[in-house]
């Protein structure tokens, strides 16, 4: 496999990895929590090459991983006193650990392949260098492995426990009163994310995988009302942003694991944009719908009111209707259209006549 | 239609006791939300629970459920720790306790009444579904089933809620405040459910504001204010003197309210 086709597949490798636990991350509204959970685990992974002093070591991905945990449990600790607030316990924990992280860096690490840049931007780009061999045999590179069996680990983990993430998301007081602890879930979907930041933290750094947590399943969000659909259009969607961004990168030729963020902010623009029930696009459209069928019933009251009247000739012509009701031509007769064509109302002569089903139009709106 | 429970042979005799409470206090740190509280509610019977805003009424229903822990005391439910007994309790929270925008649909949250039989990891199956199909016609929202719950009224999420807790199939529902922003409608609907339950011999309980409907709507009720302040049926209970010790100076309108009412009750049109 060339390196090219390598960097792609584990892009998107990450970006679903990542994507999975982020859909339970936004539908919990805990989005910033893979932030904090990202740069926390800097100070795990210091800690363990410190000790361990090799970088390919799975002690430090534990120490890493057990980091994460810590940051979840210290922010609730911190929230539970009742003295701050929870997104101001979570701007308190993470900083700290992620500040001690860099500064053992600069320190104590200063002369090994640990700089702040990778920390902070990762180096997906270089990842292929580092292969696995095993008796001989070139396996890959050593990140495809530890991302691709994260990312099965979080889909069997999501498989398995689709009911209980489910419940415990949408109805945690439920899932509290029928046994499935609500505690329980939480801290097993932070240990995921614990695992997940820490092996996208090779490939893309602290910064952006927030980037990839959240924006695939907040576009999925916007396209689906299923939580089963929402997962799997979660992965796709990660999957396009990680391969265009490799490509933008390589036109622009920039840093991967920024055009890959950048492509999932972009496919998040578009779905906002074009979504077809929740999008500006389906939303300004429905709202002129609304106006337009307003103005209608608006209109049928306006004709019911001067129906037989002698006024009727005045204000029922058709050339006063802009002027009688304050409406600009355009949109006037834009109402008058939609009104002849579904049958509320008739032109006879430049004069508005309502039909029996304009005037049941407006007895009802009258009602109401 | 015949009454098909699931749980008919394991139905315990109408006179044995659905919730036990006994002397149970809780405290927000130092601050006590419900004090020394004894409660005890039969089975059969359908009861409110009424007082001031903070009286502590949702917080009496989450502790017997075990999702608030008391500093001291006890709950039993049919004679056993409420973790025994899950089982047999349906429980409706507040509707504006769940996120209504999340990606789920009417059928998906009614099946979520059967989760607990199921336990950890299996799946809902067919049965499942046809249970919450069942429920969904009871409470008449057959049409919605396929819709996602945000797009639905208050008044049907309120349904739905109940179509759920129907499906848990219980001895011993806890209801939290289901009339809630419902139309005149729903809360017709959601009574005469409540009273099928009870009449099935199963206890119903329900956090409820509305005082005019107590007497109307139910045969037990329970007066809270931190304390208790009395518990049985209605008749006996729901006096001018125990409204006043649960809601102070207040009250006075509430039973002169309460006064007409019971004398338009009686005949005519009143004055």
């Amino acid at each position: 496999m060339s390196p090219a086709t390598e960097i792609q597949i584990l892009a998107a490798v990450v970006a679903v990895a990542c994507a999975l636990p982020g859909v339970f991350l936004i539908l919990r509204r805990m989005a910033l929590m893979s932030d904090a959970i990202s740069h926390a685990i800097l100070f795990g992974i210091v800690i363990g090459f410190l000790v361990v002093k090799d970088l390919a070591s799975p002690v430090i991905l534990i120490a890493a991983a057990a980091t994460g945990v810590l940051t979840v449990t210290l922010t609730e600790l911190l929230r539970r006193t009742g003295r701050v607030a929870e997104d101001t316990s979570i701007g308190l924990v993470f900083p700290v650990l992620f500040s001690i992280g860099v500064i053992l860096i600069s320190q104590k690490a200063g002369d090994v392949h640990l700089d702040t840049d990778a920390v902070l931007l990762g180096e997906i780009a270089f990842a292929p260098l580092d292969r696995l061999e095993w008796a001989g045999r070139d396996l890959g590179p050593r990140s495809l492995w530890v991302v691709g069996i994260i990312g099965v680990i979080n889909l069997i983990f999501i498989l398995l426990f689709y009911k209980e993430l489910k419940l415990t998301s949408f109805d945690p007081a439920l899932a509290a009163s029928l046994g499935f602890s609500p505690i329980v879930m939480h801290y097993a979907l932070m240990s995921l994310t614990s695992i997940t930041a820490v092996g996208a933290f090779d490939a893309v750094g602290s910064i952006l995988v927030v980037a990839l947590m959240v924006a695939p399943p907040a576009t999925a969000y916007l396209l689906t009302d299923r939580l089963s659909v929402m997962i799997w259009l979660s992965c796709a969607i990660a999957i396009v942003g990680a391969v265009a961004g490799y490509w933008l990168a390589r036109w622009l030729d920039a840093s991967v694991a920024g055009c890959m963020a950048t492509m999932a902010g972009a496919l998040f623009g578009l779905g906002f944009l074009c979504a077809p029930r929740r999008g500006l696009l389906a939303l300004a459209a429905r709202r002129a719908k609304q106006k337009t069928s307003f103005a209608v019933t608006a209109l049928t009251i306006h004709l019911s009111q001067h129906e037989g009247t002698e006024r009727e000739v005045v204000e029922c012509r058709r050339d006063h209707l802009g002027e009688h009701l304050g409406w600009d031509k355009p949109f006037a007769d834009r109402v008058l259209q939609t009104a002849i064509r579904t049958g509320a109302v008739e032109l006879d002569n430049g004069l508005m006549q309502l039909t029996d089903r304009g005037r049941a139009l407006a007895r009802t709106a009258f009602a109401r | 239609m015949p009454e098909t429970s699931r749980r008919a042979d394991a139905n315990p005799k109408a006179d044995s006791t659905a919730v036990e409470v006994a002397d149970l206090t809780v405290a927000y740190r130092d601050k006590p939300v419900l004090w020394d509280i004894d409660l005890s509610v039969p089975m059969g019977v359908l009861m409110a629970i009424v007082g001031p805003n903070g009286a502590g009424k949702t917080t009496l229903i989450r502790s017997i459920l075990g999702l608030v822990r008391p500093t001291a005391g006890q709950v039993r439910i049919l004679g056993k720790p409420y973790a025994k007994q899950r089982r047999l309790v349906g429980y409706v929270p507040q509707r504006g306790s769940v996120d209504w925008d999340f990606p789920t649909t009417v059928l998906d949250v009614v099946i979520m009444g059967r989760y607990g039989e199921l336990g950890w990891i299996r799946r809902p199956g067919a049965a499942e579904r046809r249970a919450a199909e069942e429920a969904i016609e009871k409470v008449g929202l057959t049409d919605l089933a396929d819709r996602q719950v945000g797009q639905l009224s208050g008044g049907q999420q309120q349904r739905v809620f109940l179509a759920r807790a129907l499906v848990q199939d219980s001895l011993v529902y806890f209801m939290d405040e289901p009339f809630q922003g419902v139309d005149a409608t729903t809360e017709r609907a959601i009574i005469d459910i409540l009273r099928t339950l009870r009449d099935e011999g199963k206890a119903v309980i329900v956090v409820h504001h509305d005082l005019q409907t107590v007497e109307e709507y139910f045969d037990w009720v329970t007066l809270l204010n931190v304390q208790r302040i009395a518990s049985g049926p209605v008749d006996e209970v729901f006096t001018d003197s125990n409204l006043r010790a649960a809601y102070g100076g207040r009250a006075a309108l509430f039973s002169r309210e309460l006064a007409e009412q019971r004398e338009r009750a009686k005949g005519g049109d009143g004055p």
